[in-house]
């Protein structure tokens, strides 16, 4: 059962899970191939890709539950086509998208469930294995729901009730088809958090396919992307989600990515901005998402580089105006603000909002209304007062 | 009972779910020892317990309540026993193995395809006036039953629905109606009272080899179902998820569908098509225990489907006594409802 080591003085651990050239697939056709992915124990790998790129696919061959097509699965350094059914079952767990649907079983029942490759013949459970479903349980947070019937349970905490189950077979390797799926953004921190904790207390190698970026960026040890039938590319989540790498994979606008939130705006509304927004004292990000939402283009300035609402304004805005970081805005910034300005129809300020020292502001609020440009609080007002149709030429 | 049960749930569930289950249990057996006893005590002839328990202790043969006794009662109130509890665990390994609440022998067509085999025997085989012996019409019925069976498996395996599953069901069942009333209105007058008296579901008229052969054929079958409890278990949390924990779900499948049709075959044959306790006497068996799980249920299958069908057939033959009426006609009286209630309560639910 210990993974063989590879070299003695090996600094690394030997992998607990390893494809090797790997070609996935239903039938016949390979839906993906020339896998090469090694998930150490301890270790959290993110798998990304756009649906239908074979993600659910390689975690099912590499459960068993497909024949590969190609290559072969290593679970702790063994083949798992030579590894019987009830043997594997010891130390690989899976979890897939479905629910049971259960009658009359409680939570705890459910959990129990998981304990099946070490309990006896008739699957009575001895003191030690209730100990071990105990201690997932409580490490899940459901403990306090173990009599809870199962069907009537909240989707976020059946998907614990799930996940305790699988850690609950103590497994050395932990497979999960979007473990995150169905759950709120708070509930989806949580799951991987907990997921962390348990690879890292517990030694388990844990392969997840993750289609929100966010999550991966922030949860992941390693990311490896499928995409274009193959293992496109794998490495630091940092080195992996970079505007161009996430555009190439999911044909999202290059520029929609950020990798400061991890996160994938709407579309930037096309053609030449029609609104100035003034950058003020408060966050414009409120501003800019709701022109985007309406598909108007818009200018945004004059922001510091690299501020939090410049970052989004790269993604939104058709036209932005920054300064260096904690440098007075110069003259000539002033100036090309001030022309973009005088090319848009309208201009959004929060006019009691500009903030003391922003002389930048005032003089594009003045320069506006020199020019007889309408000046308006907050997208919203812009909104109420360009009826749907003039906003959409 | 559940309210016992609920209030002492908080703090040491398994004991006292455990609790629950023997209770559930004994009050059963008791129920069924009552109902088995009144079965043994009235009929047509008067007796008392007092002259039963004589007429017992003699043991057979002794003059004419001796010959009512163990020749009429005591046979049809075991087989009774046996082949209720039989109907009721069939229906919980197809509900099981479909995932369907409503799946039991009658409704899949299982015991249409039984009836229609053993009408091709009576009629078309053996022609007039030569009566169909016991081991033909189990024979028969067994054949018929399996061959159904394979005809449902092989659309199961198309249709991935639940609810196309069922109509599939209820459309080899028609299909096998069909057929055998085409041999029917061929048939001579004496194969039809024959086959008409079959198919109406009785216990009427068992004899000791029978019994004997139900028994053991319930017993064992039984005994295997209990052993398969706990791949049964996780098998009811999905197939997938079955085989990642290392159970052998191709030979799981089969296992369930050779005891399932065994435990089908020898009630059709036995006593006829009985229609409902494969699925109400599951349900009730489930909601007793307060439990899904197999090794809990498997018991408590078998005792409900007994006590139901035990009391069903005293009711038929006592209602309207000395006219007997057809179990099923009583079962589905007591069924129905139950299947009614499942069904909206699972509207309910979604």
């Amino acid at each position: 059962m210990t993974p063989p080591a590879r070299s003695a003085h090996a600094p690394q651990p030997a992998p607990a899970l390893a494809l090797h050239g790997l070609a996935v697939g239903h039938g016949k056709r390979a839906l993906a191939s020339n896998i090469d992915l090694e998930v150490l124990p301890g270790e959290l790998v993110a798998l990304i890709g756009p649906n239908g790129s074979g993600k659910t696919t390689i975690l099912r061959t590499a459960v068993g539950q497909l024949k590969p097509l190609a290559g072969r699965v290593e679970l702790l350094g063994r083949d798992l086509a030579g590894t019987p059914g009830a043997e594997r079952a010891r130390v690989l767990a899976a979890l897939f998208t479905g629910r049971p649907h259960t009658e009359l079983l409680t939570c705890q029942d459910v959990v129990e469930a998981g304990r099946y490759p070490f309990t006896g013949r008739l699957g009575a459970l001895g003191r030690g294995d209730r100990a071990v479903v105990r201690s997932v349980m409580e490490a899940a947070g459901i403990w306090h729901l173990r009599d809870r019937d199962f069907a009537h349970m909240s989707d976020g905490q059946r998907q614990r009730a799930l996940i305790a189950r699988a850690l609950c077979q103590e497994p050395r390797v932990l497979l999960l088809d979007e473990p995150t799926s169905y759950l709120d953004i708070g509930a989806q921190l949580e799951m991987l958090q907990l997921l962390r904790d348990q690879a890292q207390s517990r030694g388990i190698a844990v392969l997840a396919s993750l289609h929100d970026l966010t999550l991966a960026l922030r949860a992941a040890d390693r990311v490896a992307c499928v995409a274009n039938g193959t293992l496109a590319a794998e490495g630091a989540p940092d080195e992996i989600l970079t505007p161009r790498s996430v555009s190439a994979l999911y044909g999202v606008d290059a520029t929609s990515f950020s990798p400061l939130f991890g996160t994938v705006e709407m579309h930037r509304p096309e053609g030449a901005p029609r609104v100035f927004v003034i950058a003020g004292e408060h966050s414009s990000a409120p501003t800019y998402r709701t022109l985007a939402r309406h598909g108007i283009p818009f200018a945004a300035g004059v922001l510091p580089e690299r501020d939090a609402d410049a970052e989004l304004a790269r993604s939104l805005a058709s036209a932005l105006i920054t300064e260096r970081p904690f440098e007075p805005v110069r003259n000539e910034t002033t100036a090309r603000a001030r022309a973009t300005l005088l090319s848009c129809a309208a201009v959004i300020c929060a006019k009691e909002r500009l903030g003391a020292e922003n002389a930048c502001g005032s003089d594009l609020l003045v320069t506006a209304r020199k020019a007889g440009t309408p000046v308006y609080v907050s997208a919203e007002d812009y909104l109420k007062d360009a009826p749907a149709g003039t906003h959409d030429t | 009972m559940m309210g016992r049960s609920r209030s002492g749930s908080d703090r040491r569930q398994p004991i006292s779910r455990r609790t629950r289950a023997a209770l559930v249990y004994a009050l059963l057996a008791c129920a069924l020892a009552a109902l088995f006893a009144a079965s043994v005590c009235v009929g047509s002839a008067a007796t008392s317990p007092a002259d039963v328990i004589a007429t017992l202790a003699q043991g057979p043969g002794a003059g004419d309540l001796g010959q009512i006794i163990w020749q009429i009662r005591l046979p049809r109130a075991i087989m009774t026993v046996l082949l209720g509890g039989a109907l009721s665990l069939a229906g919980f390994l197809l509900q099981t193995f479909f995932a369907n609440p409503i799946a039991d022998p009658f409704v899949l067509g299982v015991s249409s395809g039984a009836r229609l085999a053993v009408a091709l025997v009576m009629i078309a085989v053996l022609g007039a006036n030569q009566a169909l012996s016991p081991a033909a019409s189990v024979g028969a019925a067994l054949a018929g039953s399996l061959a159904t069976m394979c005809v449902v498996l092989a659309m199961a395996r198309r249709v991935r629905s639940q609810g196309m599953l069922i109509v599939a069901g209820v459309m080899v069942g028609y299909v096998c109606q069909a057929a055998t009333n085409f041999l029917v209105a061929f048939a001579d007058d004496q194969s039809i009272v024959n086959l008409h008296n079959w198919s109406q579901g009785s216990f009427s008229g068992t004899a000791w080899p029978e019994v004997a052969a139900a028994a053991v054929t319930v017993a064992a079958v039984s005994a295997a179902v209990f052993a398969l409890s706990k791949p049964l278990g996780a098998y009811q949390l999905g197939e997938n998820y079955a085989r990642s924990v290392g159970v052998n779900v191709m030979a799981l499948r089969m296992l369930i569908i050779v005891a399932s049709t065994l435990l089908a075959a020898c009630v059709a044959a036995f006593a006829g098509p009985i229609s409902f306790v494969g699925i109400a006497a599951p349900h009730l068996a489930k909601l007793a225990v307060g439990s899904s799980r197999p090794i809990v249920v498997t018991p408590a299958c078998l005792l409900t489907g007994a006590v139901f069908c035990c009391g069903c057939d005293l009711v038929a033959r006592t209602l309207f006594a000395p006219v007997e009426l057809s179990v099923s006609a009583v079962t589905a009286v007591f069924g129905a409802p139950v299947v009614i209630a499942l069904m909206l309560k699972k509207r309910g639910l979604r």
